[in-house]
């Protein structure tokens, strides 16, 4: 039966072959050709995305009852930096909001007075690029009223947030476009389930931008600026988590 | 019987070249079925090794809306070992790259196929379950056929056999479209767009627990369908999914 060899030599170079494809494709993500066709996954899902929904589409928003139990933190837990240490002592009594770049009128707001503004409630699903879910009560006002009280200039097409936690040296930094940073579920959330936020998940403020992943929810929010392009806010991609390993700056799916 | 023989001329009807009793070769699989195949192969593959390292991210899963460490798992998967992952050390960025650029050949290929081939009645001719044949006497009989490594019907050895029609319509009619919807589900952006798909999936954290199993389901169909290649005679098989041509197996006792 010659047909033994044969199926041996058929299995041996299918494995091979299935074996190429997975190895292969630790090259094809070093070529900086192959990587950039790989990368392009993102804008046309971005583009698809977009198309199939509208501009205020909402997140879905549940009742009480389908809450989390217990909503777990993730990434930085307390910034423990020297200056944010000296906040939390004075019960951020000294902290001020930044809202500055292209904008007509730059702002710096206290606690005190966000917790005055317009909030809006929303039971939402948090939903960390790794997989887990968890459903929580956000209140804030939103950040599309704040960016309307500073005018943000036509040139402007994203927001940065800069943030008080540190990450490989710098502050931890995300960024928006300005249809999600004027879409009705995305605010500057002062509180989680009834609750003045606590440290680990970003006191004073940390943003929600509920149609998009968790690493694009800034915790411990101190600045935001209009921008006009990202080239210039780290290595250009956008965010911590983009620049350092090359998660997507669009994180719909 | 009488309507295997239906089928039999139905194929022979074709305008391809049919079987030239000569050489017994015959042409068995048109074109949109040859290339979808191999670019499944590929994608299927690809997919698999990039979605083992999506779940070393977290390896738990939930049925509900949401779930999180805190939360209870139905199961806990094992640890997906580095020569399955894509890339093959843990990179979350990457293996996401991987797996949403290709999810998207994945989506488009499967409509292109099906579209294709109802236009070119494969389905339609090939696929098609007739009730004769679920029933018990011929569904036993055909285990008898297999056990003895006789895959075709000698009087119409172009058609399916009962189990290959069944395991090629739970491949193409429920488990790839319920690994896209399940991962369309996945999406933070599409429940905004389309809420229906967390209804249909009983939520996020099902979904992904339907996402694991449909894969689940691929993975065990890839390893029958290797085997019965291999056994089927690996060298005729291949190359009728390359070039379409079929060589009929000789009639063996």
């Amino acid at each position: 039966m010659s047909g033994i060899i044969t199926r041996r030599a058929v299995l041996t170079t299918g494995a091979l072959g299935a074996g190429l494809v997975l190895s292969g494709c630790d090259k094809v993500a070093e070529q900086p050709t192959l990587r950039k066709i790989l990368f392009s996954g993102e804008k046309i899902n971005q583009g698809l995305q977009r198309a199939l929904s509208t501009r205020h589409a909402l997140a879905p928003e549940f009742r009480p009852d389908q809450m989390s139990p217990i909503f777990r933190t993730n990434g930085n837990r307390n910034p423990n930096t020297p200056d944010y240490n000296a906040m939390v002592a004075a019960q951020f009594a000294t902290w001020k909001l930044q809202i500055g770049g292209l904008v007509s009128r730059p702002l710096a707001i206290s606690l005190a007075q966000l917790r005055t503004m317009p909030a809006r409630t929303q039971i939402t699903r948090h939903d960390c690029v790794e997989g887990w879910s968890a459903i929580g009560k956000w209140r804030g006002p939103l950040l599309g009223s704040i960016l309307k009280a500073a005018g943000v200039r036509d040139t402007a097409r994203f927001v940065v947030f800069t943030c008080a936690d540190m990450m490989g040296g710098q502050p931890y930094y995300e960024s928006i476009d300005l249809i999600d940073a004027f879409h009705p579920q995305t605010i500057l959330a002062l509180a989680l389930n009834d609750a003045p936020l606590d440290i680990g998940h970003g006191a004073p403020v940390r943003l929600r931008v509920e149609r998009q992943l968790g690493y694009k929810h800034a915790k411990y929010v101190m600045k935001i600026d209009a921008v006009a392009s990202l080239d210039g806010i780290g290595k250009g991609k956008g965010g911590y988590w983009e620049d350092a390993i090359g998660y997507d700056w669009y994180a719909g799916i | 019987m009488e309507d295997q023989s239906t089928a039999a001329d139905k194929v022979v009807d074709e305008p391809a070249p049919a079987a030239t009793p000569q050489s017994e070769t015959i042409y068995r699989h048109r074109l949109p079925t040859r290339i979808w195949h191999w670019i499944n192969m590929v994608t299927i593959l690809i997919m698999i090794g990039s979605g083992a390292t999506i779940l070393n991210a977290h390896p738990h899963l939930y049925w509900g809306n949401y779930g999180a460490n805190f939360d209870r798992p139905w199961y806990n998967p094992p640890h997906m070992p580095a020569w399955l992952t894509i890339p093959s050390h843990y990179n979350l960025a990457l293996a996401r790259r991987w797996h949403l650029l290709f999810a998207l050949v994945l989506g488009f290929g499967l409509l292109g196929y099906m579209v294709a081939s109802l236009i070119n009645r494969h389905f339609q001719r090939d696929l098609r379950v007739r009730a004769g044949e679920l029933a018990p006497r011929h569904l036993w009989h055909d285990v008898k056929e297999h056990l003895a490594l006789r895959f075709h019907d000698p009087k119409n050895p172009a058609a399916y056999n009962i189990f290959q029609k069944l395991a090629y319509v739970a491949v193409i009619f429920v488990l790839i479209p319920a690994m896209i919807l399940s991962g369309l589900t996945l999406s933070p952006a599409l429940n905004a767009a389309w809420p229906w798909l967390l209804d249909l999936m009983g939520g996020r954290a099902s979904a992904r627990s339907v996402h694991f199993i449909a894969a689940s389901g691929i993975v065990l169909f890839i390893i029958v369908h290797v085997t019965l290649v291999l056994l089927a005679g690996p060298i005729n098989e291949i190359r009728s999914m390359i070039t379409g041509r079929w060589r009929v197996p000789e009639e063996r006792p």
